[in-house]
């Protein structure tokens, strides 16, 4: 479908772009994602590029904003959108994140712009009568996405970065055990780079508390037919299985994803090469 | 006045010319969330093999200028998982299913299709040639006339004979006719072509290959020349013949071309990757283009290009006669 653009602004170091599309902010919940064609209709850039949702408001029938930064020619045709120009747009996608059925404490953890995630799942938390802790982290301060914002919803909110420009020193897994325990978190949500979710979940599995993460994985549709996004899972059988982190996430529970097997097949995958079919294909 | 879009793969007729291309349609309901699956020709399953499939690490994708590489390594459930599932979906929502099918060894083969003949809901087999054969040092099959004339003649023994057996020809060869001949004569009924030619691509930024596997099929509008060609050649060789033509299509136009070039189905592939939408949309833009060429009936336009230079089209006559 078609969005126009509304507004386009510069949030430190990501662009964020807000786009009337009716149709994806109706159906949205927390944790969705948008398929953007980059390059205008007679591109020589065919694959579409994933965002997820860090907005939806009700204006002009529907808007839905999205965060990213320029890492090539196609986010730099994005980063040059002005409001009026139209996207091509696909959504939403993706499955969305479990909530709990209860008031509980939940810690939302965010890896630079995978932050900008959290905040409908703040807000639907709080909707709920959850409290919400954040803990946002990134190399320096200028890639620390939504501090204002986070310190404005949740009831207390942490600040890490690695060169110490703001908040503590260190990455969000050096504080999140001391914001856990302090807090007395139920659950926690997490979306960042794919060794810090890892990080994350290995935390909340010390703890002992459920951990769901929207992981960032490079895909060409989004819809579940190119096949490019998988990355190891285990299911509820116990069988790790190849799964396309588009249709069957980005939400995973943290500790079903195997993290330290990210971008391997492991040798007890389902179909894994060993087989007679070893070199097929 | 409506074109008619009907066309014949083997005996079998389809609706209009239009499918997917294998690998890029995962198991069909991916793509019923955004179009009736009825409404296109044909749908082309992924390559089937006999066990599951992992495939390759990841990164398996890598955009090129006006193409993109991958290398998924045939990902699937395996053919009991699709026989379970896949196939009695598709077949309940009366979806014509071209089940692409791939192995390591003849044997593979034949035991697909074994597995295939009895399973209601089979409209063809398309034969994916493009894997390397383990028996023989790992050279793929699509490479030579005789280790691809041997699977699909195994192929054609076991399957129904109501049921056609398509030959997926890989571009990468010295000459695509004679693999193509080859295929003929061992019992194909139908030719598809063409699979990825091989690619590769690195990150400048890593210095290191884009694709884990890394090297990769190259697909996308950057091989619809090399398409055009190869379907041209064969049509020129074989005539009669029909032919499954894919390649980069994104418009009603491409479509247009490789059935000038004499395709009478048009696969649809990386353009799905781009617009879930896209099946419809090029079937409508190709309908729009043969009625503004004044064509009543797409038949008509199959393998056009190849009459001699000079010769007046076929709507020109009819033109001429009907102001008589």
């Amino acid at each position: 479908m078609t969005g126009t653009v509304l507004t386009t602004r510069r949030v430190d170091a990501y662009h964020a772009l807000t786009v009337v599309a009716p149709g994806i902010a109706e159906r949205f919940r927390p944790g969705h994602f948008v398929g953007v064609a980059v390059g205008g209709a007679r591109t020589s850039m065919l694959t579409r590029r994933a965002f997820s949702v860090h907005d939806v408001k009700p204006d002009y029938g529907g808007t839905v904003e999205f965060v990213f930064t320029v890492r090539g020619p196609g986010t730099a045709w994005l980063a040059e959108r002005r409001a009026r120009d139209t996207l091509d747009l696909v959504g939403p996608l993706g499955r969305s994140f479990p909530l709990p059925r209860d008031p509980v404490t939940c810690v939302l953890v965010g890896g630079e712009y995978g932050s900008a995630t959290l905040f409908p799942v703040a807000d639907a938390l709080q909707q709920r009568g959850c409290r919400v802790d954040f803990v946002l982290g990134a190399v320096s301060a200028d890639r620390v996405f939504g501090a204002l914002r986070a310190r404005r919803m949740g009831e207390t909110t942490t600040l890490t970065t690695e060169d110490g420009s703001l908040g503590m020193r260190g990455r969000v897994t050096d504080v999140l055990p001391g914001v856990i325990a302090d807090v007395r978190a139920d659950a926690v949500y997490a979306c960042g780079p794919m060794p810090m979710l890892g990080g994350v979940t290995a935390v909340a599995v010390e703890f002992d508390i459920p951990v769901q993460v929207a992981v960032e994985e490079q895909m060409a549709c989004g819809v579940g037919v190119c096949m490019t996004c998988v990355l190891p899972v285990i299911g509820d059988d116990g069988v790790t299985r190849m799964v396309r982190s588009c249709v069957e996430g980005p939400v995973f529970r943290g500790e079903r994803v195997r993290f330290d097997d990210v971008g391997t097949i492991p040798f007890d995958a389902l179909g894994a090469p060993g087989g007679g079919t070893r070199n097929a294909g | 006045m409506p074109v008619d879009m009907r066309t014949y793969l083997g005996h079998v007729e389809l609706v209009n010319p239009i499918t997917t291309a294998a690998g890029c349609a995962a198991s069909g309901s991916e793509l019923a969330q955004f179009f009736d699956l009825g409404r296109i020709g044909a749908l082309t399953t992924r390559s089937i093999t006999m066990a599951p499939r992992a495939g390759r690490p990841t990164p398996r994708m890598a955009e090129t200028p006006s193409g993109m590489l991958n290398a998924i390594g045939l990902q699937g459930p395996g053919v009991d998982a699709f026989l379970e599932r896949e196939l009695p979906w598709l077949d309940q929502r009366g979806v014509k299913t071209v089940v692409s099918v791939a192995g390591g060894t003849v044997a593979e083969y034949t035991a697909l299709a074994r597995r295939l003949t009895d399973a209601p809901g089979v409209g063809a087999v398309e034969v994916n040639l493009s894997c390397p054969n383990i028996e023989d040092r790992g050279r793929v099959f699509a490479r030579d006339g005789a280790a691809s004339a041997e699977v699909i003649a195994s192929v054609r023994s076991v399957m129904r004979y109501d049921v056609p057996v398509v030959a997926k020809l890989s571009p990468d060869v010295m000459d695509i006719v004679s693999v193509a001949r080859a295929c003929v004569d061992a019992g194909a009924d139908a030719l598809s072509m063409i699979n990825n030619p091989l690619g590769m691509s690195i990150d400048t930024e890593a210095m290191r290959p884009s694709l884990a596997a890394v090297t990769g099929g190259l697909s996308g509008p950057a091989i619809r020349p090399l398409a055009v060609r190869c379907v041209w050649q064969v049509h020129a060789a074989l005539p009669s013949v029909p032919i499954i033509g894919m390649g980069g299509v994104l418009t009603g136009q491409d479509a247009f071309e490789l059935i000038l070039a004499g395709a009478c189905v048009v696969a649809v592939g990386t353009a799905l990757f781009h617009d879930p939408y896209a099946c419809l949309r090029i079937l409508r833009e190709l309908e729009e283009l043969l009625a503004a060429r004044g064509f009543h009936r797409l038949a008509d336009a199959v393998g056009l290009a190849h009459r001699p230079p000079g010769a007046t089209t076929r709507h020109r006559i009819d033109l001429e006669e009907s102001s008589l």
